[in-house]
Order: C-alpha cells, then sequence, then structure tokens
C-alpha cells in the first residue's frame, strides 16, 4: 500500500536544470585537519548523476567530516569540491538535502511549523512546501501526527521526519549520514523504499553508512575511507571481483581426481571449498566437472561480502 | 538575504510563544496596575476614618502634669493610683496608661502600659506623649510661640544649586530618582532578557543537534545575523509595551496621584533611550551567541554567560549612587565601558547630568566592541557549533577564534 503512492517532485525545472552526463558531487585532494590530527587526507572521488554512492567506513574514518565539508559547514584546509557543477553557493545549497548524522529537530514546535520553517530555508513558497509535506507524511503513514510536538513522538518517527524534512524541497543531491542508525525494521523498511525511489526519479544520492549489508543493496558504487584516506573506490562488482579469494563452493555427489587448477580443498560438511592457482577461470573446473559425468547440486564462485572486505582492509590498513 | 529574513521571522515567532517572554512582557503592565489599585484602595480605607478621640490614661507620681491634656486627638486622662488605671484599662474605658514616676525630671523613664502587642510605639501616640511632657515641662516658663517652636523645632526644605548658582531643574524627589531608576531598571531587564532569550535560542539548536541542518541550509553569518535582528526586534517589542503601559499609567494615574504629574519622559530621552538600547543590545546579543555555541546544553551556556552578565549588573547593583552621583568619577567610568556602558548613560542622561562628547565617547566605544565582539560571535559560532563534549577551556576558545 504504502509503496503505491509516489514521491511526488515539485517541478521539472530541477530537472531541467541538470546537464547530461554531469557529477553530482566533484572532490579533488581535499584534506582537512583538526588541532594536528588529519581528519580527512587527501580525498579525491566524484559522485555521478543519478547514482547511489556509499560511503563506508569504521567509525571515525572521517565520513562526517567528509560530508560536512560537502556541505559547506567546515572548510577544508586544502583541495577543491564542486557541487551540481559549481563550487557550492547559497543557489546550490538549496539544491541539496542533508541528514546529519547527528539528528535531532526543535522539541517544542509542531511537525509541520518545523518542516515549514526548515523548507522556507531551503527557499520554498510556504504553500508548496506545505502540500509537499502533507504527501510526505501521508506516505509515511503519519499524516495524523502533524500538528504534534517533536518531543511528543518517538524517536524512529522524528527521524523519519527529520528523512522528510530532508528531502522537502525536491533536491537533486540527497545526503544521508547514517540513516539507518537507529530505526526499526518496518521504519528501515519504509526508508529503503523512499531511497529506491529518489534513485527511480534520477536524484544522486550519497549514503554513508557502516552497515555493508544496506551498501550491497542499495548502492551502486563505494568509496571506503579509513584513516581519512579512500583505501577503497570504485562500483559494487568491480570490488568484488577485485577480492575474490580464488575459491569455488561445491555441492556434488563425487569429486573426481585431477582437475585443473585446483591447489587445494576444505569440507565445511554439506559443502566443499576448492582452492584454485588464481590463472584458471573456475569455469574451467565446472566444464572439467560436467565432462567426467558429475552430478554438480551447486556451483558458486565465492565472491567475499563487503563486510568481509571492509574487515580485510581496515586490519590491512 | 532573504533567509536571513525567514530566521528573524522564525526567531521573532518562537520569542513571542515563550511563556517566559509572555510573563514578563505582561508582568509590568499588570504591576502598575495592582499597584495603582492598592493605591486606590489604601487611599478609599483612610479617607472615611473620622477623627476618633483616642483615650489614654496616666498616673502622675512627680506632680505638675496636669494641663495640655488633648493633644492633637488623643486626650490624656489623670489617674489617681495605678489600681484604679488598670482597671479601666481592662474594662476598655482607655486604650492605654503610663506613669510619669517620681523620678521622671531625673531619669525621663516613662513606663507605658498596653493591651496590645506592638512591634514598637505608634508614631502618634509617641509623639501626643512627648508634645503633653513637653507642654507640662515648659508650662508658664516660655511664650506659647516658643512652646510651639520646641515642639516642632525644624521644617527643613533643601534646594539644589546648579554650578552656575541657579536654582537647579527637577528638585522634586520623584522625577530626580523615580525616572532614572525605573529607566535604568527596564532598559537592563530589557536588554539581558532579549539578549538571554538568543544565547536560549542558540544553545537550544545546537542541544537539539538541528543545527547541522540549518547550516547545510545557510551560513553561519546568515544564522547568526537573523537570530540577533530577530530576538532584537523582540526585545525592541517588550520595550515599547513597557513605555506605553508606563505612560498610559501615568496619564490616568497623575490625576489621582499628584507626585506623577511632575513626572514626564522627554522625547530625546526616548530616542538615546533607543540608540542605546540598540547598541547594548547588538553588544550582548554578539556575546551571547557566541557562549551559547559554546556548551554542549543550553544549561552548560547559561552559567557560563553569568561571568558575562555579573559586570554588566553593576550599574544596576549601584543605581542609588549612580543617580545621586552622576557626575561622579565612578560614574563616568562606567560610561566608558562597554557592557556597563547602556545601563550607565541611560541613568545618567535621566538625570540630565552627561556632556556630549561622553555620549559621543560612550557610543564610539560601544560601537567598536560592537564590530569586535560580532567578529568574535561569527568565528566562535562557526567553530564551536558542531562541537560538543567538554567545554572550551577561554585559551582554547582564543587560540580557535585567532586561528578560524
Amino acid at each position: 500500500m504504502i509503496m503505491n503512492s509516489r514521491i511526488p517532485p515539485i517541478d521539472n525545472q530541477s530537472q531541467e536544470r541538470e546537464i547530461e552526463g554531469m557529477n553530482a558531487i566533484e572532490v579533488s585532494q581535499a584534506s582537512k585537519s583538526f588541532r594536528g590530527t588529519r581528519a580527512v587526507n587527501d580525498l579525491s572521488f566524484t559522485v555521478g548523476t543519478g547514482e547511489v554512492f556509499g560511503m563506508v567506513g569504521p567509525n571515525g574514518a572521517g565520513k562526517t567530516t567528509t560530508l560536512r565539508m560537502l556541505m559547506d559547514i567546515i572548510k577544508p584546509d586544502t583541495g577543491e569540491i564542486i557541487i551540481l557543477g559549481e563550487a557550492i553557493n547559497e543557489e546550490t545549497k538549496n539544491r541539496i538535502g542533508y541528514l546529519p548524522e547527528e539528528r535531532g529537530l526543535y522539541r517544542k514546535i509542531t511537525v509541520s511549523e518545523s518542516l515549514a520553517y526548515l523548507a522556507a530555508l531551503k527557499n520554498i513558497k510556504r504553500r508548496l512546501a506545505r502540500n509537499r509535506a502533507a504527501e510526505l507524511l501521508e506516505r509515511a503513514d503519519m499524516l495524523q501526527h502533524k500538528n504534534k510536538k517533536i518531543e511528543e513522538l518517538s524517536k524512529g518517527m522524528g527521524q523519519i521526519i527529520q528523512f522528510i524534512a530532508t528531502i522537502l524541497h525536491d533536491p537533486e543531491l540527497i545526503v544521508l549520514d547514517e540513516p539507518f542508525a537507529g530505526l526499526d525494521p518496518v521504519n528501515t523498511e519504509l526508508l529503503k523504499g523512499f531511497i529506491l525511489e529518489l534513485k527511480g526519479q534520477g536524484k544522486s544520492i550519497i549514503l554513508s553508512t557502516h552497515i555493508m549489508n544496506q551498501v550491497e543493496e542499495l548502492c551502486d558504487r563505494v568509496l571506503m575511507i579509513n584513516k581519512g584516506q579512500a583505501v577503497l573506490y570504485g562500483s559494487l562488482g568491480e570490488l568484488k571481483s577485485r577480492f575474490r579469494n580464488n575459491s569455488i563452493f561445491l555441492e556434488c555427489d563425487r569429486i573426481p581426481d585431477g582437475l585443473p587448477g585446483v591447489v587445494g580443498s576444505k569440507n565445511h560438511g554439506k559443502y566443499l571449498e576448492l582452492f584454485l592457482d588464481g590463472q584458471t577461470p573456475p569455469s574451467k573446473v565446472l566444464s572439467a566437472l560436467v565432462n567426467n559425468g558429475v552430478t554438480v547440486d551447486r556451483f558458486e564462485v565465492s565472491t567475499p561480502s563487503l563486510n568481509e572486505i571492509f574487515i580485510q582492509v581496515v586490519k590491512e590498513g | 538575504m532573504k533567509k536571513t529574513l525567514t530566521i528573524l521571522r522564525h526567531e521573532f515567532k518562537q520569542t513571542l510563544k515563550r511563556k517566559s517572554f509572555i510573563i514578563i512582557t505582561i508582568a509590568l503592565p499588570l504591576l502598575l496596575i495592582l499597584g495603582y489599585g492598592i493605591y486606590q484602595a489604601v487611599q478609599h480605607w483612610y479617607e472615611p476614618s473620622e477623627p476618633q478621640e483616642v483615650k489614654i490614661g496616666y498616673v502622675d507620681e512627680a506632680g505638675g502634669f496636669d494641663e495640655y491634656t488633648t493633644q492633637q486627638d488623643i486626650a490624656f486622662i489623670l489617674y489617681p493610683s495605678e489600681e484604679k488605671a488598670k482597671d479601666d484599662l481592662l474594662a476598655g474605658e482607655v486604650e492605654e496608661y503610663f506613669v510619669i514616676p517620681a523620678d521622671y525630671l531625673s531619669s525621663g523613664r516613662i513606663i507605658r502600659y498596653t493591651t496590645k502587642s506592638e512591634f514598637e510605639v505608634p508614631g502618634k501616640i509617641w509623639r501626643s506623649i512627648e508634645d503633653f511632657l513637653l507642654s507640662n515641662l515648659l508650662a508658664g516658663e516660655v511664650s506659647p510661640d516658643l512652646l510651639e517652636r520646641a515642639k516642632v523645632p525644624m521644617q527643613l526644605l533643601t534646594v539644589e544649586l546648579a554650578e552656575s548658582g541657579e536654582i537647579a531643574t527637577g528638585q522634586d524627589e520623584i522625577s530626580k530618582f523615580a525616572l532614572p531608576i525605573v529607566f535604568g531598571m527596564l532598559f537592563g531587564f530589557a536588554l539581558f532578557f532579549s539578549s538571554g532569550f538568543l544565547l536560549q535560542s542558540v544553545s537550544e539548536e545546537k542541544e537539539n543537534r538541528v543545527i547541522e541542518i540549518i547550516l547545510s541550509s545557510v551560513s553561519s553569518k546568515q544564522l547568526l545575523a537573523g537570530k540577533v535582528l530577530g530576538l532584537g526586534a523582540a526585545g525592541l517589542l517588550q520595550i515599547v509595551i513597557w513605555f506605553i503601559a508606563i505612560k498610559i499609567f501615568v496619564d490616568a494615574a497623575s490625576v489621582n496621584i499628584p507626585a506623577l504629574s511632575n513626572l514626564s519622559i522627554s522625547s530625546s530621552l526616548l530616542a538615546w533611550g533607543i540608540v542605546f538600547f540598540i547598541m547594548g543590545y547588538i553588544l550582548f546579543a554578539a556575546m551571547f551567541a557566541g557562549i551559547g555555541s559554546l556548551g554542549s546544553t543550553a544549561r552548560e551556556s547559561q552559567s557560563i554567560s553569568g561571568i558575562l552578565v555579573m559586570p554588566a549588573i553593576i550599574p544596576l547593583w549601584l543605581n542609588y549612587f549612580i543617580i545621586n552621583n552622576p557626575e561622579s568619577t565612578f560614574a563616568k567610568a562606567l560610561t566608558f565601558i562597554p557592557i556597563t556602558a547602556p545601563v550607565t548613560a541611560m541613568m545618567r542622561l535621566s538625570r540630565d547630568a552627561v556632556s556630549a562628547w561622553e555620549i559621543a565617547l560612550s557610543l564610539a566605544i560601544l560601537a567598536a566592541s560592537v564590530v569586535l565582539a560580532m567578529w568574535a560571535a561569527a568565528k566562535v559560532f562557526r567553530v564551536f557549533l558542531l562541537m560538543y563534549g567538554k567545554t572550551p577551556s577561554l585559551r582554547e576558545i582564543v587560540r580557535y577564534v585567532r586561528e578560524a
């Protein structure tokens, strides 16, 4: 039911402004230090228009500092940041939606008043903001709470309200810092639905998180930061194939001798893990199995989860 | 600019909705009405009380106290013995009685008996007994005129001279003291309240964590400007409401309270009041906004602000001294210290005791401090708004401001 209604775009003005193929964000060699500690060190990356870009890394890696630099809340010591084709200014700020990691809203003000004020700060006309707020609240099934004060709502509800405030002005670029932290499964699904739909509308989205399966589920490309530096950067598929650990999971009735390229094996009980030499493509192993008349129930090239890559990289780093 | 106006409007509206703002703003008009009501009630209560004769008994052991037995509306009744006097007192024939002992002339001692418990001897009774004794002591010794003068030896009249030797203007006690005190107090209150609201508004946004969302839409300078102007407008509104209330009250009440008819607020005083209020307010607002960004919670920031408020209220503590000695070196010095200047200048201005160069210098110092405070506040604001945890020390703040 929830998924049927759509997030209404304000108008197509913003879409018209977009130049085909332009990057939403271009960061080159940005650095930022706080009292001698390098929070971000020579970081470069781009976020393409219309992509969901995952920013991952352990706590204290410099994710929030990077996002704050993107938002012009803090200025980089060195380096250049281009947002929506220009250096950030008041006008570009109106086209960005930012959900900070530190959550909070005015506690004593009603939901609709808070939303109206935050929308006004993005230069949205009052009426337009009110209508869109009503539609978004309706979609989140929270319209009946619009005249309540934030302090009367649960924490998760407050977080959804804050997300609505982030996208109320129909921004082209949406920056979400740990949006799922503290949400229950129902609200997590609601938020995921919102994000996927915004992606469908061609919005550029940055998702900062340390929960890897959400990145795998939602993101096209990933930047992994550790100690303020980029340690991994690329498309999800690319990263996974790079970190493939040359093994195959196999379930079959028997193992013939002399399989090409297999240097070892490990019995996991239900299935077998074969280690390859790194030269032989897995397809050769499969054809050898078939040629030997083996009944194969499962043949899977092992790709590590982003989580495993993450842990591996952080440990190495 | 448009966003600054949006913030201004939001802050103004939110302040007007604050319970504390509403209470403080209407408290003064209510107090005036209440005060006037009490004054009227007391007047009304006193008027119909016809002069009732009070009887006081006395026992004359010293002898010779038998004349002048009516003083004002008190009748003194001689009793031959203390027992008789006591009986009549208990029977309610007399209000009280006193004994003039045999050794009165040498000791001056009078023993007074009453059935009422009193905090102190009522002034009227005290004076009447005194007059009665004095009249009898001097009876026949001096002329009646001299006797009257001995009872009230002086009717004091003080005339203040200006430096030129002419009689100074504004001799009336009420316009001399009431106006500057009231003016200075209200002015100081409005100043502290509105900058206090600013402190609260900044630190609440920080505590709520809304600040980061706001800063992703506007710059810290826009935010600072919007807040300072919005709350300043609210403070100005408050002070205007107060002055209108006072004006209406004075106009209405001066019919019944003659002393008030001498009270008038000149338009030049009002104009200076607005100038000093705006300058003083921006100075405090900038400082308080900076402080508001320091603490992690509103409570923390409030306790830091106390350090600034203490010296700033010196002129209010010492208002009597300043108003009495508006030309003293101390009062002059306070006029030139930025944080005490606005209130002191207003007190002295309402006494008409400031020269033009003093006003000019005071305003110049204020203007310079306003620029400095705004500059520092903008830096502190930017650096500390997103910093949580331990409240920074003064040395850290100075270091950050220099670096930022």
